[in-house]
């Protein structure tokens, strides 16, 4: 009896632990390439539910915070944990599948596809058929499909794009490029969103709608979201705190109009006096 | 509606009743039978590399090998059991594709990290070994003849098998395609970073891609062992990769119906030509049938049907929902 209260005890103890560690945490990591450093001793912590920006000069080393999240890279140390797991040496498609979407900062996306197919593919990870219920067109197969393409119909009209469908990915013009990628991204199911430079591009009106886009989806998908951004005004109004990155270091960690009064932030920006 | 969705399978049925009838009322001779099941057995061959090429976007210069160990294989154990008949082929063909597909299994594992022109090299690596392997076999497996060519493979291929396989080829590659696995090969060829970011493993879906494309291979190379009833190694050497790469590019990437135009109007065309030239430029054919080459490559850089599906070859799903 006394083994299994204390075994109940420390279940609550995990659970209430796991409520109050970060959804993401970046432990002191460091990435070279060659002789450069290019992240040094990186620390980040994000909490669930919040909207955090990187921002920092060219070649800072902020998509290479992306990319060793995402397990394209793996850094030389340091430790990266998704709520509280490890995702040291796991495979970029199974980071993906832990919950972590992300988009790119040059767009990425099936350029030949169709943009349903694009959606569809994000939900690949979701289906259960084989290759015998592909081959043989089964019930469960025309199941999951007509399931699949109604749930990647549904997603695409969310966000507009429903009449875009069947076109292909290349043809759409560049704002909504950007808008599939995103909704690409959340097919997935992510817990965590990364967006590399989502204004990027863009013209006053369409980062304005970009702001309440990402308003939108965080409330929608419950989502904790980190943004590279090098668009001031998109960094200064949405975000709750900013991290700021000089040759691979934080150099600062704060709330974004504090930021903007930090010597040393704007001494990255804009050189010494 | 309905009348649409039987309009394939009438089609096919009257093809085929039609060819054989020319055949067997002898208005097409033995010459012209043997090349129109020539031509059944490219397709399949061809729709193999497609998965491979066209669809997955893995460069492969080694696809002769394959249906080359198809070939070989299969006619092995035909040969062993000359009794048989037809059922020893039915026996032979399955067990030979396992075969292939599992050497394209382990091949596969560790070349298809390479991209592109590297991924191009190796495959070619592994085509010139097995050129050497069947050149050389006779020295461990006398029957299979060695640079000498292997002979008296019973002649078991008929008009009838190679369209039930090649129809069945179309079906099950269409039905790959079209499912959320041919996506995902598919999502490597356009862009294999973005794949992994939406959670596609990689590594597994070029594997299949080339595992199943090899097998169509190894289809293919079996009928034609059974066809010709003599194999000899430079059957299966770099240049016929090459042809098979030719068709698919001509037909277009990623297109069954292209391949299945390119595969059958190659076949013809270069026995055609034989027919039609005058003997005394005979030889020039070779030099015809790359000159069209260019052409088509100048009038229709994305291949004849590049990117396109003739209706009845894509699922119904995917009819509203999708715009040439």
């Amino acid at each position: 009896m006394i083994g299994r209260n204390d075994y109940g005890d420390k279940e609550i103890m995990k659970n209430s632990d796991s409520q109050k560690a970060p959804v993401l945490q970046l432990k002191n990591i460091t990435k070279y390439f060659g002789g450069l450093k290019a992240v040094s001793d990186f620390d980040l912590k994000l909490k669930q539910g919040s909207l955090v920006g990187l921002i920092g000069p060219n070649g800072a080393g902020k998509t290479t915070v992306f990319n060793l999240i995402t397990g394209i890279y793996t850094p030389e140390q340091g430790d990266i944990l998704l709520n509280g797991q490890s995702l040291i040496g796991v495979k970029p498609y199974q980071i993906a599948d832990r919950g972590i979407a992300r988009t790119f900062q040059n767009i990425r996306l099936f350029n030949d596809l169709s943009v349903l197919d694009n959606v569809r593919i994000a939900y690949h990870m979701h289906v259960s058929y084989g290759l015998a219920a592909a081959i043989f067109r089964t019930r469960s197969f025309a199941r999951e499909e007509a399931e699949l393409a109604d749930r990647a119909g549904q997603l695409l009209s969310i966000f507009n794009l429903q009449n875009r469908a069947p076109e292909k990915a290349r043809n759409l013009p560049y704002g909504e490029q950007r808008r599939l990628e995103i909704v690409r991204a959340l097919a997935t199911e992510p817990k965590l969103l990364l967006l590399d430079e989502p204004a990027a591009g863009m013209n006053p009106q369409e980062i304005t709608k970009l702001m309440e886009l990402i308003h939108f989806i965080r409330e929608r998908f419950k989502l904790t979201i980190l943004l590279i951004e090098h668009h001031m005004r998109v960094v200064m109004s949405i975000c709750e705190r900013v991290a700021v990155m000089d040759f691979g270091e934080k150099i600062a960690d704060c709330k974004p109009d504090e930021a903007q009064c930090d010597p040393k932030v704007i001494e990255a920006y804009l050189g010494e006096e | 509606m309905k009348f649409h969705r039987i309009l394939p399978a009438i089609v096919v049925i009257g093809a085929y009743s039609l060819l054989q009838a020319l055949m067997s009322s002898h208005v097409l001779n033995p010459y012209w039978q043997q090349i129109i099941q020539f031509a059944g057995i490219m397709t399949i061959s061809a729709l193999g590399l497609n998965l491979i090429y066209g669809y997955t976007g893995q460069f492969s210069l080694g696809h002769a090998a394959f249906y080359g160990l198809g070939a070989y294989t299969s006619a092995l154990i035909t040969k062993s059991f000359p009794q048989g008949g037809i059922a020893s082929l039915l026996v032979a063909l399955p067990v030979a594709v396992v075969f292939v597909g599992m050497v394209a299994f382990l091949i596969g594992l560790p070349i298809l990290r390479l991209k592109s022109d590297y991924l191009g090299i190796a495959t070619l690596g592994f085509g010139i070994i097995m050129k050497v392997v069947f050149d050389n076999a006779d020295a461990v497996i006398p029957q299979m003849g060695g640079s000498r060519g292997m002979l008296g493979i019973p002649k078991l291929t008929n008009f009838t098998l190679v369209f039930v396989f090649a129809i069945a080829t179309i079906m099950v590659i269409r039905n790959f395609v079209f499912s959320s696995l041919g996506r995902a090969c598919i999502s490597i060829r356009e862009d294999e970073i973005a794949a992994e970011s939406v959670g596609i493993n990689t590594t597994k879906y070029k594997t299949l891609g080339f595992v199943i494309g090899s097998m169509f291979a190894g289809i293919a190379g079996a009928l034609y062992a059974h066809l010709y009833t003599f194999l000899h190694p430079s059957n299966f050497d770099f240049l016929k990769s090459i042809d098979v790469l030719l068709i698919v590019v001509l037909g277009g990437l990623g297109s069954i119906s292209g391949t299945v135009i390119a595969a059958v109007g190659w076949t013809f065309l270069l026995e055609g030509l034989r027919v039609v030239l005058p003997s005394q430029i005979l030889d020039w054919r070779l030099v015809i049938y790359p000159l069209l080459l260019i052409i088509v490559m100048i009038l229709k850089p994305k291949g004849l049907l590049g990117g396109l599906e003739l209706r009845f070859l894509k699922p119904s799903l995917d009819c509203s929902d999708r715009k040439e």
